[in-house]
Parts: C-alpha cells; sequence; structure tokens
C-alpha cells in the first residue's frame, strides 16, 4: 500500500456543496448562473461600500437620535448634533431599560423571550422528523400528505387569527341536535391574554415552511449515506439522529434565525391573541404603546427600538457560524 | 464465510421496467466473482439485491444455507462498498469505521481492537482522527474499504468501488482490494463496467447484458472461448474484429471469405469444430482477436493462402505493441453493446486492429500483407450469434 505519512487536504470544488460553493472558485464556465456572478464579481468594492452606507443612513439616523434628549429631538435633524457629540445622553436607555411602569421594557422583553424561544425550537424539532420521513421514509400517501403540507403555506395567517383566537379561549364544542348533548373535542384552555397562545400559533404557522425547507435539503442528501447506514444496522431514528440531524445543521441555523426574527418582530399574532393583557405583551407591543397619548415619551422610541433589535443581532451572529460550508465534504464523490 | 446463491432471480420494478431476467449465480465460499456489463446491463442491480437494498420480484436468493429473500440488509451479514463510498462526512475515520460494531453494541474495547486491526491492514493509523474530507480518494477508499472488513461479514459487495479514482490510483487498488481478498478470504461480489478490471481481479467473471446473463467462467476462459457475440466483443481490448464472413468447405479443407480475399483455415479448426461443416456455403460471423493478425514480415513462413492484404490507416504505437488499424472490405457485425461507440462499415469496407510486434516496420498508408492465425479465429452463428466451437 502507499504511503500515508502526508494527507492532502482536498480543496476540489466538486466537493462542496453546492449551496456553499460560491464565493471562491466562479464555478464552472458558461451558465446564466455564472455570467451574472461575474457581472456582480466585476463590481468594485468602493461601489459596494457606497450601497452599504446609503442602505445604513436610516438605522445611522435613529442610532444616533437614541442617544439625544426630548427637545433636541424634536427641535433639529439627528446630523446636527454630530457637530457637537457632548450633547449626547443615556437618558432613553437609562428609562427604556429602568423598572418604570410606563416606559419599562424589561418586561415585554421576556415576554418575547416566552414566545420567540418556543415558537422556533418547536417546529424546528418537529418538521426536522416531518422532513426525514416525507424524504426517505417510503410509506402511503406520502406524496399527497407532502403536497397537503406545503399547500397549507398558501393559506394566509390573517384570516385563522380569529377562529384560532375563539378556539384557544372557548375551545371546539359541538351540541348534538334534538339530543341536549354537548361534545367537547377541545376543552375550554383559556389561553386569551396568555403567551402561549402567540408560540402555538407562531409554530403552527411556522410548520409547512419549516417541513418544506427541511425536506428540501434532507431529501438532497447523498442516498448512498442512507443505504450504507441501513447496510451498518441503523433504524430510522438512528438514522435521523446519528446522520440527518448533524449533517441538516446548515439549513436548521438558517430557519432558526429566519423563525427567530420571524417571531420576535411580530406585531399582528401578539396583538390578538395578548393586546387585552398588559402583563403578557411582547417588545413589539410595549415600544408601539410607548408613544402614549399625545406623542409624551416619542422621544423614547429610537431607544427602545435598539433594544428591540440587540437581541435578534445576537441570535444571528450566535447562529451564523453553523453555516458551515462543504459540511458533505468528503462524504461522496461523483 | 459463506456462499451466495441466486436462483432464477427477477426484479421487475413498479413501472414494470423489468431489470433482471433469471439469473442463476452460485458463487462459492471465498470466491471473487466479478459481475461485468454494459451501463444498464442490471449488475447494480442484481449486487443491490443481493445487499437488500432492491426488492426481489422472484426468485430465491442465499447467502450460506439461509434464504434471505425478506432479510433486512443489515441482518444479511454483508458489508457493502460504494461507489460514491458513503462515508459520513461528519464522522471521524475512526467512528466510520466503527459505526456498524457501535450499531451492533460490541464492547468499546474490541471495537477499539478491530477498528485498530482494520486501520493497520489499510494502512490507515495515521488518519483515524481526520474527517473523511481531509483524506485524498485512495484513502477514502480504503476507509469504505474498512468499514466493510472491520464486520467480519459473509460476504463483501462491492459496487464499482474504484471508478472514482484517477487510471493510475485505480490500476494500484485494483491489485490491492484483490489481494486483501484473498487475504480475508472472503467470498465477494465485485460490480463494475470494466473489462480490465474483471479480467484481473476475479476468479469467475459474470458477464450481463440488458438484464439476461451472457456467460460466467474464469477470466481467460471467457477471452479464449467466448459463448456469443457480445461477451466475444465485450471482454479484451481493443475488441475482436466482428465480420459477416463466408464459409467454403471442400473436404477436409475450407476458406474463409473476408470481403474479397479468401483464407484456408488451419485443418484442426475443422477437426475440432465439426459443426462448422454445417455452415459450408453459408454466412458466418467471424471473431478475430486483435493479436492474430500480425505483420507478415515478422513471419516470413506464413504461407500466402494464410495471409490477407490491407492498407494501413493509423498506427498507435504503444512501445510494447503496436497497434495498427487497417481496412477491410467486409461488413462489421454490431456487438450489441451500447456502450462501444459502434463504427458503421460504410461502402463495404470498415477497420480493422491488429496488435502487432513493435519490430514490425509498418507505415501509415502503406498496404500490406498481414499474417492471420486462423486456428484462433472464432466463429459465430448469424441468426443466434452464439458460439461454434463442436
Amino acid at each position: 500500500m502507499t504511503s500515508t505519512g502526508t494527507t492532502p487536504v482536498l480543496t476540489d470544488p466538486g466537493d462542496v456543496h453546492p449551496d456553499a460553493a460560491m464565493g471562491d472558485d466562479g464555478g464552472k464556465k458558461g451558465g446564466v448562473g455564472d455570467r451574472i456572478y461575474g457581472l456582480l464579481r466585476a463590481i468594485p468594492p468602493g461601489v459596494l461600500w457606497l450601497l452599504v452606507l446609503v442602505w445604513s443612513i436610516p438605522t445611522l439616523g435613529l442610532f444616533v437620535n437614541s442617544f439625544r434628549d426630548r427637545s433636541s429631538q424634536r427641535s433639529s435633524g439627528w446630523w446636527t448634533s454630530l457637530a457637537s457629540p457632548e450633547q449626547f445622553t443615556l437618558d432613553n436607555y437609562e428609562v427604556v431599560l429602568g423598572a418604570s411602569a410606563s416606559a419599562g421594557l424589561v418586561d415585554s422583553l421576556l415576554n418575547s423571550f416566552a414566545i420567540a424561544i418556543p415558537a422556533t425550537i418547536i417546529p424546528i424539532a418537529m418538521a426536522a422528523f416531518a422532513a426525514y420521513a416525507f424524504a426517505w421514509i417510503d410509506f402511503k400517501g406520502r406524496k399527497w400528505l407532502f403536497i397537503g403540507t406545503v399547500a397549507l403555506l398558501a393559506v394566509p395567517l390573517q384570516v385563522a387569527l380569529i377562529p384560532l383566537l375563539q378556539l384557544f379561549s372557548g375551545g371546539a364544542h359541538w351540541t348534538i341536535p334534538g339530543l341536549d348533548r354537548t361534545i367537547t373535542f377541545i376543552a375550554d384552555f383559556d389561553l386569551a391574554g396568555n403567551t402561549t397562545a402567540v408560540w402555538l400559533t407562531h409554530a403552527g404557522f411556522a410548520m409547512p415552511f419549516a417541513i418544506f425547507l427541511l425536506h428540501n435539503y434532507i431529501s438532497g442528501l447523498p442516498k448512498d449515506l442512507f443505504e450504507a447506514a441501513r447496510i451498518d444496522g441503523a433504524d430510522h431514528f438512528t438514522v435521523f439522529w446519528r446522520l440527518v440531524l448533524p449533517l441538516s445543521i446548515p439549513v436548521l441555523a438558517a430557519f432558526a434565525i429566519f423563525q427567530f426574527l420571524w417571531t420576535w418582530n411580530d406585531f399582528l399574532i401578539a396583538n390578538t391573541m395578548v393586546g387585552s393583557n398588559p402583563n403578557a405583551i411582547p417588545t413589539t407591543i410595549r415600544i408601539a404603546n410607548l408613544a402614549g397619548d399625545f406623542g409624551r415619551n416619542e422621544h423614547l422610541l429610537p431607544a427602545a427600538a435598539f433594544v428591540q433589535s440587540f437581541v435578534p443581532i445576537v441570535v444571528f451572529f450566535a447562529l451564523q457560524r453553523y453555516f458551515v460550508r462543504g459540511i458533505l465534504a468528503g462524504s461522496v464523490k461523483g | 464465510m459463506a456462499t451466495v446463491e441466486l436462483e432464477k432471480i427477477n426484479k421487475i420494478y413498479e413501472n414494470g421496467f423489468q431489470a433482471i431476467y433469471d439469473l442463476d449465480l452460485q458463487i462459492a465460499d471465498k470466491e471473487f466473482l466479478v459481475l461485468v456489463g454494459p451501463s444498464g446491463c442490471g449488475k447494480s442491480t442484481a449486487l443491490r439485491m443481493v445487499a437488500g437494498l432492491e426488492t426481489i420480484s422472484g426468485g430465491t436468493m442465499r447467502i450460506g444455507d439461509r434464504i434471505v429473500n425478506d432479510v433486512e440488509p443489515k441482518d444479511r451479514d454483508i458489508a457493502m462498498v460504494f461507489q460514491n463510498y458513503a462515508l459520513y462526512p461528519h464522522m471521524s475515520v475512526y467512528d466510520n469505521i466503527g459505526f456498524a460494531l457501535k450499531l451492533a453494541r460490541v464492547p468499546k474495547d474490541e471495537i477499539d481492537s478491530r477498528v485498530r486491526k482494520a486501520a493497520a491492514i489499510l494502512e490507515l493509523e495515521a488518519n483515524l482522527d481526520r474527517k473523511p474530507g481531509q483524506l485524498s480518494g485512495g484513502q477514502r477508499q480504503r476507509v469504505a474499504m474498512g468499514r466493510a472488513i472491520v464486520r467480519q461479514p459473509a460476504a463483501f459487495l462491492m459496487d464499482e468501488p474504484l471508478s472514482n479514482l484517477d487510471a493510475k490510483l485505480r490500476v494500484q487498488m485494483r491489485a490491492e482490494i484483490a489481494a486483501l481478498q484473498r487475504e480475508l478470504a472472503v467470498t465477494t461480489v465485485y460490480v463494475t463496467h470494466d473489462q480490465i478490471e474483471a479480467m484481473t481481479m476475479g476468479d469467475r467473471v459474470a458477464v450481463l447484458k440488458d438484464g439476461y446473463l451472457q456467460q460466467v467462467d474464469s477470466p481467460q476462459n471467457l477471452y479464449d472461448r467466448p459463448d456469443n457475440v457480445f461477451v466475444a466483443a465485450f471482454i479484451g481490448s481493443p475488441s475482436m474484429n466482428l465480420y459477416e464472413a463466408s464459409l467454403r468447405i471442400e473436404g477436409d479443407n475450407a476458406t474463409v471469405g473476408i470481403g474479397s480475399q479468401a483464407v484456408t483455415l488451419d485443418p484442426s479448426v475443422l477437426g475440432e469444430r465439426p459443426a462448422l461443416r454445417a455452415y459450408a456455403d453459408k454466412p458466418v460471423i467471424l471473431g478475430i482477436r486483435p493479436e492474430d493478425f500480425e505483420d507478415a514480415e515478422m513471419m516470413a513462413d506464413i504461407p500466402v493462402d494464410r495471409r490477407i492484404t490491407a492498407k494501413v490507416s493509423l498506427i498507435e504505437a504503444l512501445g510494447s505493441e503496436l497497434m495498427v488499424h487497417f481496412g477491410v472490405d467486409a461488413a462489421k457485425i454490431n456487438s450489441g453493446d451500447p456502450d462501444a461507440i459502434e463504427e458503421a462499415s460504410h461502402n463495404g469496407t470498415s477497420t480493422a486492429v491488429g496488435r502487432f510486434s513493435p519490430r514490425s516496420r509498418v507505415r501509415m498508408g502503406d498496404t500490406i500483407e498481414i499474417a492471420v492465425s486462423t486456428e484462433r479465429f472464432h466463429f459465430f452463428d448469424p441468426d443466434t450469434r452464439l458460439a461454434i466451437w463442436h
């Protein structure tokens, strides 16, 4: 046998997952995608930096304003204070993060976590199982069940809000005509005004997209891997746990980021489900209410907005390292 | 250690396509059997049925003494090496090799000793902690082998395991796998489309085409006595030259007409193959291996009636031999190999390939005399395409 002393580390572009292959090699010549890629590559970095700057100006203005007091916010533009940084104050942040009953965000931040965390983890956990089953377990009606699931993507959230709220608070009952008997399908959980109602709704509406997205990824894993595992003696659960989950980390992280952002920033569902209960409202509703009557606390809005957006940024940077390039490298070739 | 027996195995897919017809194969204990054939011949399907990855539509499959038609792959006591290696990319080489043992709940220290032993056999010890992505193609191939041998199975199944390696490595790994199989003495079924792999590795070779078994025999017998036109053309590189020819027999003298030229057959041909007499004055398919042509200059004592005259159209000098292409005015026979580029004969002429001695001085464009070894001619029935040997 040959020497195995030195091992070349392969950088064969064929080994990198196609989704991750963009970036250094520019792909093969010819296709439309490659031509567009070439055009975009030709844009000088200076132009890109200019775009970044233009794009960031509103956020920058908001950020500067969050450090200015009420009177200067109301009387002049944010750029005027760039010349006199001594005006900047942390007062807005102190109020927003303080214990003030009328303006504090701390309780609502906890409520937001109580909604966003289960609303992210539960759909991922369930959709991963479902996606694996749809992709690799052969069962009767699989195709139609999958089509049905994906078709649910078309159901607009808004039409279901009030029926759902009714279901959460009043349950589902049916009185048999003429018998004076009532069958209870779902009990009165009385969830209205409760964060549970919010994350349940989020989790439910996330399922079709989560299954669709994860299915697309998982069904694209090489078939040989599953067959090798079958011969090695793995059952479906082992294949799922030891093969599919570790290899699906990039798509799980991507979906987690999207879902967390969406639930964290949601206003509509939260407002419908808990709008009536001031102790359960998330940050989005709290901030909307913050301005108060006649805009009394208007000047707190920029600071509150930055407190609110800090969390998704942390989540994004925490998860983005899981976008592993070429996670399938070395598994199969050809 | 076990035999593998396929008895009247059929495979019909749900869409009605039949991939395998009544396949009968008996693979002896410790035997290295190669399944070879052009693409779409059903060889991989057959292997996957042995593995249990495809259902069996009809027939009986035995591994050892056990009928395994409905046995799960993991319970068949087989190990498979895939064309793409199918390594688990997120696991180290050590875990890849030990995965099956771990799932079988083998004690940790036994897993360790078996994995290390397999790694030692395959010279992978230095790479046990690496991920497959950090290995070269040849090393990955070895990890795939390691995953198979660590289980000490009753049979190895290999599905074109070398086709992703570059040519040089393939030749080396070919020898390594064959040597390893002999050392471990495990029954092996090996699928390939490469007839050189088939010839060099197999104890016996089974040739398949379109789902039908064509012939099973030792490599040398396949080469020397192919049963039909397809096997004759498929085994050997360059392929056997196959032409429409006519046979004339007068007493014990036979001549065969190749286009406008006639060659007298060695008397032994008719003596050993009396069945040829039935083809007197009838068309036959004539097959001539490239090495049965030789530059007549190199063999001065060859009688004139065992020579043909032809114009050289191309010479490939390989150092040890010359591949000489020349024109023959006889119609070429299509062997039915879907992977081969069948060259149509135009204007009644077609190309023949001869394997000449490197000392031959022929040049392109020359019209030369070519000696033919008539005692090694192959004859086939033009209707059944079966060989005429008796």
